[in-house]
């Protein structure tokens, strides 16, 4: 099949501008008589259900969760980027473009990425106005730090909880339409599968969490966003609930799944300390702006207190092998060389795998500066520490809390230990410059799709792309396809593809209860977990790679013959809800493997041992995967097929990344 | 470490419910509370049995999804602490650890440990947003904001509608939550404009929720994981009644 | 529903009359306390049966008086409701309690108030009940052309029991609690908690609650001491 991204005509800095103001629109009259359904609510979900409740469609909107504001966006700590420019440093729609193209490795849509460029500074507007509280400066304005991999200060935070204030903001605004009635929600509904009548997307079967019952909604369109899949490696910097499943059933029902192997994996994360480990703990990357990342320069200090080893017994080695970034350099590049260090066995901690944020330095330079506007002079060291370690508390102090309480450590003295963990996924379901998969009617946002990103997602610009994608993105693009919609009657739910859908679920519910066998689902996901991580995590290899898809594949049929699920279908089943995830899982682990088997070469997070530099750096190769790969389902016994979105770059030259 | 539970176990709304008591071993002090109870429903599920439903899903302590009283404590003994960032060192080997739902005629028991809170999403939409739609918003920086008031906002914005300050309220009373969106919109120039009308829709609909009425102990601010202050309601009972007399509404 | 019984029948309005007649009543017994306290007098009780006519016979203090006594009624019925409403907003109660988080004073203020509700009911019969309706020794004191009744004399004789001292000792105690967290409350209730101002609040309330609870507690032991 061949994909049309339908990139509108034009320079690429006109082309959002002009697109605008010509496509098709739907009358108001009209809106009220369209059904849509938004899954998620996220930040792009309850952004899009609240705008499009606004324009006037009657939205449904959905979530698992028990109520909306509990999406896992609300966890983002660092920030939002915008090409404000209101710091001065030469930032602008342009260099936001292009830093995000870079970061993401020459691996993402122009036009799109443009597009999330220019509408970033409405969002910032447009938060603000909800009642955002970002930090601002003394004078009243809006302050900014900066983030990995740019070197401008655009990023805008509300402390360490910047995810929480905007999903708030945007639950809000949803909250007000659903009190208005234009959007009805639905909680505690997980939906389990995607309805097509003649093509197009017509629906969802959602299993109401509460009761079991099996509900068949119907809509004109289907708006998905429903995150990303970093679960699928069971320890992640993702919540507990957080899956693959929407996005993976609209997979199965011909929406293409693209680069599903990008995975990003956030160099600053808690190391993990047990086999009983549920999640990792992101210590937010705005740490990296004063933390100093180094490891022993011999292997046998790795096991002494690290504030007895000599200046010049440590390496820093980002500041060595990085000079012009430093500790800033993007996450994979800092992730990646965190892992190289370990593996030279030079990793701190009890497993050997961590490193050391310090924040000794910061401390010392910040107090002083505090010394010296306090007008202390020849102040003491410990005065000067003292100092210090408020300044850092003013600006982490919440980060430094929660490092405290999980570790027992005090980062204030001895330095963090950190090590990589799953993040974020870049890749999702395949969209066109609508945000439209390739299923007529069927839309994904936010981390649920592929679009923006690359191959590697740059710090606080999920936040930005889940807000664009769901404030100023699909309200208008949404219309492309509705307006050809107007004369649809409403769409009934007791069609035939309604009923087949349902009885679907029905038997995949069915089959997981009927099992009866001896292990529990969690069980299965910690080592579906293990395989992804060990041969699709932080480098991958042909072989390993063709291993881990038999392991897969036979973890799937093991899955299927042996694990128990207690309950029936009839009752609040956390356990049902759970091994429904992890089936889907132990699907979409293959997809990525495959993925990053047929992806020869290393680009942002995909990094394959095989395509790397003398030096150990990525190499990525331009001449034949400067393309999406986007996986169209073609029934479980047969392969994926691969097609290929070919990606122009009109507007900014390919170039080795270099950071150094 | 061992240790002694004792958890509520409740099928479902109108089943009456009781304790039941389940021994762990091996719990290591470096796990987290949840954590410790996975292991527990891992234990269950090899017993072939229903694991205990508890709600979770960041483990990061700013979600709010999870929600039980652990000896008497929301959130257990930690101040400022989510039970998901409540860690096994805070107990000794031996303990015998009681485990309850958030209690609340308002907050009905689903399931165990799980209950009810849309109550809190019904309080927001009476009146706890700004009704700005997308789009009609001017430069973020066109209304200077101090500093202070700023940071003042976002104090009060803090808020992850766990509902641990109606589970610790004596009188079960959502105040400190209303309270807090009230005042995070009220602090700020944006959320003024609309603040009576605000103040009037979420307090009624929080009074026909069925929360209990404050009497001012504090039980809300000493437990909540974001350490909120009951300053909020003062500021609230201010908006309040400046609203209620002030306002042309008759009604 | 008028405006005004909304406002009325809401949580904060319902705050708010416990609020200002809780406030009324701390003035009332800061007032009630500075009279009685001329018992202590070794007068043979003139200063304070003249205080006692004058209290029973001004117009203004009449009119006051009827002020207070709704006030009092306000405020217990008021209170009963809120009581209620708020057991019954708790349903199944927990297993375990910590009481730590709160005081005691904040956690029993029901309790407190049904306490003193029914020593109220006793002090009124004891006194206010006779002073009213009941027969009482007439006395005559110098410079004075009027006769008053000689509630001292009561007042005197039923302090010489020490099962009544007892009673009414423990019952000022109790008054206190309830002033210990009524008196800040009030002011939490009304809005009025600043970062400023709240400390001083406190302060003042506990200097408050600890002069009136001794004085009125002075009062009967000092008497059967007497």
């Amino acid at each position: 099949m061949k994909l049309d991204a339908k990139i509108p005509k034009g320079p690429l800095a006109e082309k959002w501008e002009n697109y605008r103001g010509t496509m098709n629109l739907v009358a108001p009259n009209n809106k009220r008589r369209i059904d849509i359904i938004v899954v998620g609510t996220g930040l792009a979900g309850a952004s899009a259900a609240a705008t499009l409740g606004e324009l006037g469609y009657n939205v449904k909107v959905f979530c698992f969760h028990d109520s909306p504001r509990r999406a896992h966006s609300v966890a983002a700590q660092g920030g939002i980027n915008a090409a404000k420019n209101y710091q001065n440093d030469g930032d602008s729609v342009y260099r936001l473009f292009y830093d995000t193209v870079k970061g993401g490795d020459y691996r993402s849509r122009e036009a799109n990425v443009h597009r999330l460029a220019e509408v970033s500074r409405n969002i910032i507007d447009q938060c603000v106005a909800q009642g955002v509280p970002f930090a601002r400066e003394y004078g009243g304005l809006l302050a900014n730090r900066s983030f990995g991999g740019v070197q401008v200060s655009r990023t805008f935070y509300a402390r360490g909880q910047t995810g929480q204030q905007l999903l708030l903001g945007a639950y809000s605004a949803l909250s007000r339409q659903i009190a208005t009635g234009g959007v009805e929600m639905y909680n505690r509904h997980e939906m389990l599968d995607l309805v097509k009548v003649d093509g197009k997307a017509r629906g969802i079967i959602a299993r109401n969490l509460l009761t079991g019952k099996l509900e068949r909604f119907a809509a004109h369109c289907v708006v998905l966003a429903t995150g990303g899949y970093g679960n699928v490696f069971y320890l992640s910097t993702n919540a507990m609930g957080s899956n693959v499943t929407a996005a993976w059933r609209a997979y199965r029902r011909g929406a293409f799944f693209a680069n599903p192997c990008y995975t990003q994996i956030h160099p600053t994360c808690i190391p993990v300390s047990g086999h009983y480990q549920s999640k990792l703990t992101l210590m937010s990357e705005s740490l990296r702006n004063d933390g100093r990342v180094w490891v022993p320069k011999k292997k046998e200090d790795c096991k002494k207190d690290p504030l007895s080893i000599a200046e010049e017994d440590r390496d820093y080695y980002l500041e060595r092998i990085y000079p012009a970034f430093g500790n800033l350099v993007p996450r994979d590049v800092a992730s990646r060389a965190a892992k190289n260090v370990c593996d030279e066995g030079r990793g701190v901690g009890a497993t050997g795998l961590a490193v050391y944020l310090d924040f000794a330095s910061a401390i010392e330079r910040y107090g002083k500066a505090a010394a010296h506007a306090e007008g202390i002079h020849n102040p003491s060291a410990e005065k000067i520490k003292e100092l210090g370690r408020a300044e850092v508390k003013a600006k982490y102090g919440n980060l430094f809390h929660m490092y405290n309480k999980i570790t027992d450590e005090d980062p204030y003295r001895t330095p963090m230990k950190i090590y990589p963990a799953v993040h974020y996924t870049m890749g999702g379901l395949w969209v066109d410059y609508n945000l439209e998969t390739t299923v007529p009617g069927c839309f994904a946002l936010g981390e649920a799709n592929f679009s923006d990103h690359g191959a590697n997602r740059l710090g606080a610009s999920a936040l930005m792309q889940g807000l664009a994608d769901g404030y100023f993105v699909i309200p208008y693009t949404i219309g492309q396809f509705l307006s050809k919609e107007i004369r649809t009657p409403k769409i009934q739910n007791d069609s035939k593809e309604f009923m087949d859908a349902e009885q679907d679920v029905k038997s995949r519910i069915d089959k997981l209860l009927n099992i009866g066998g001896n292990q529990s689902v969690e069980s299965f996901h910690r080592r579906l977990g293990k395989i992804m991580w060990d041969y699709c995590g932080m480098s991958r290899n042909a072989k390993g790679l063709e291993e881990a898809r038999k392991m897969v594949q036979d973890l799937r049929k093991e899955f299927y013959s042996d694990v128990f699920v207690p309950g029936s279908n009839d009752e609040f089943n956390p356990e049902l809800e759970k091994a429904l995830r992890v089936a889907d899982f132990l699907e979409l682990g293959e997809l990525m493997i495959v993925d990053a088997h047929d992806r020869n070469e290393s680009c942002g997070g995909h990094f394959r041992e095989e395509y790397k530099s003398p030096e150990g750096e990525a190499e990525r190769n331009d001449a034949d995967y400067t393309y999406v790969a986007a996986w169209e389902f073609k029934g479980m016994d047969a392969d994926p097929a691969l097609n290929k979105e070919n990606l122009e770059f009109n507007d900014i030259e390919l170039k080795t990344r270099s950071y150094k | 470490m061992k240790l002694t539970l004792k958890i509520w176990r409740q099928t479902n709304a109108n089943d009456k419910g009781s304790f039941e008591t389940y021994n762990l071993d091996n719990i290591s002090t470096d796990m987290s509370f949840l954590e410790m109870l996975d292991v527990l429903n891992e234990q269950l599920v090899t017993e072939k049995k229903f694991p205990v439903s508890f709600e979770h899903d960041c483990r990061e302590g700013i979600c709010g999804a999870c929600s039980m009283v652990i000896n008497g404590q929301p959130h257990g003994p930690m101040k400022g602490t989510t039970t998901c960032q409540l860690h096994m060192r805070s107990f000794n080997d031996g303990d015998t650890i009681v485990i309850e739902p958030f209690r609340s005629r308002a907050f009905p028991v689903i399931r165990d440990l799980v209950v009810d809170r849309s109550a809190f999403d019904r309080i927001i939409q009476a009146g706890g947003y700004i009704s700005v739609n997308t789009g009609q918003a001017q430069d973020g920086n066109a209304i200077p904001i101090e500093k202070d008031t700023a940071l003042a906002a976002f104090d009060s914005a803090t808020c992850i509608g766990c509902g641990a300050c109606v589970a610790a309220c004596p009188n079960a009373s959502a105040m400190l939550f209303t309270s807090a969106k009230v005042s995070h919109l009220a602090k700020l120039p944006q959320g003024e404009v609309e603040s009576t009308k605000r103040v009037l829709g979420m307090v009624n609909q929080m009074d026909q929720e069925g929360f209990g009425k404050c009497s001012n102990t504090g039980a809300c601010e000493a437990e909540c994981p974001k350490e909120i202050s009951i300053e909020n309601i003062a500021l609230m009972n201010r908006e309040y009644l400046k609203a209620s007399i002030s306002s042309d509404k008759m009604g | 529903m008028s405006w005004f019984t909304n406002f009325l029948l809401s949580s904060i309005g319902q705050k708010l009359i416990m609020s200002l007649t809780g406030l009324f009543l701390i003035v009332f017994l800061a007032v009630h306390l500075t009279g009685n306290l001329q018992l202590l007098y070794n007068d043979n009780g003139e200063a304070f049966n003249t205080y006692a006519y004058f209290m029973t016979s001004n117009l203004f203090i009449k009119i006051t008086s009827i002020g207070l006594y709704t006030g009092i009624l306000l405020h217990a019925i008021q209170g009963i409701l809120i009581w209620r409403r708020n057991v019954a907003a708790r349903g199944t109660g927990y297993k375990v309690k910590k009481a730590s988080d709160a005081s005691f004073s904040s956690r029993n203020m029901g309790w407190l108030g049904v306490i003193i509700a029914i020593f109220l009911a006793l002090h009124l019969y004891q006194f206010w009940a006779k002073m009213h309706f009941g027969t009482m020794e007439m006395i005559n004191y110098h410079g004075y052309d009027y006769a008053v009744k000689d509630l001292y004399s009561v007042v005197d004789h039923i302090y010489s029991n020490p099962v009544y001292v007892i009673i009414y000792v423990i019952s000022m105690i109790v008054v206190g609690l309830h002033l210990w967290h009524g008196f800040q409350s009030a002011f939490q209730s009304l809005g009025l908690n600043h970062k400023k101002y709240t400390p001083l609040i406190k302060g003042l309330g506990m200097i408050y609650t600890i002069v009136v609870t001794l004085g009125f507690a002075i009062i009967p032991i000092y008497m059967y001491l007497n």
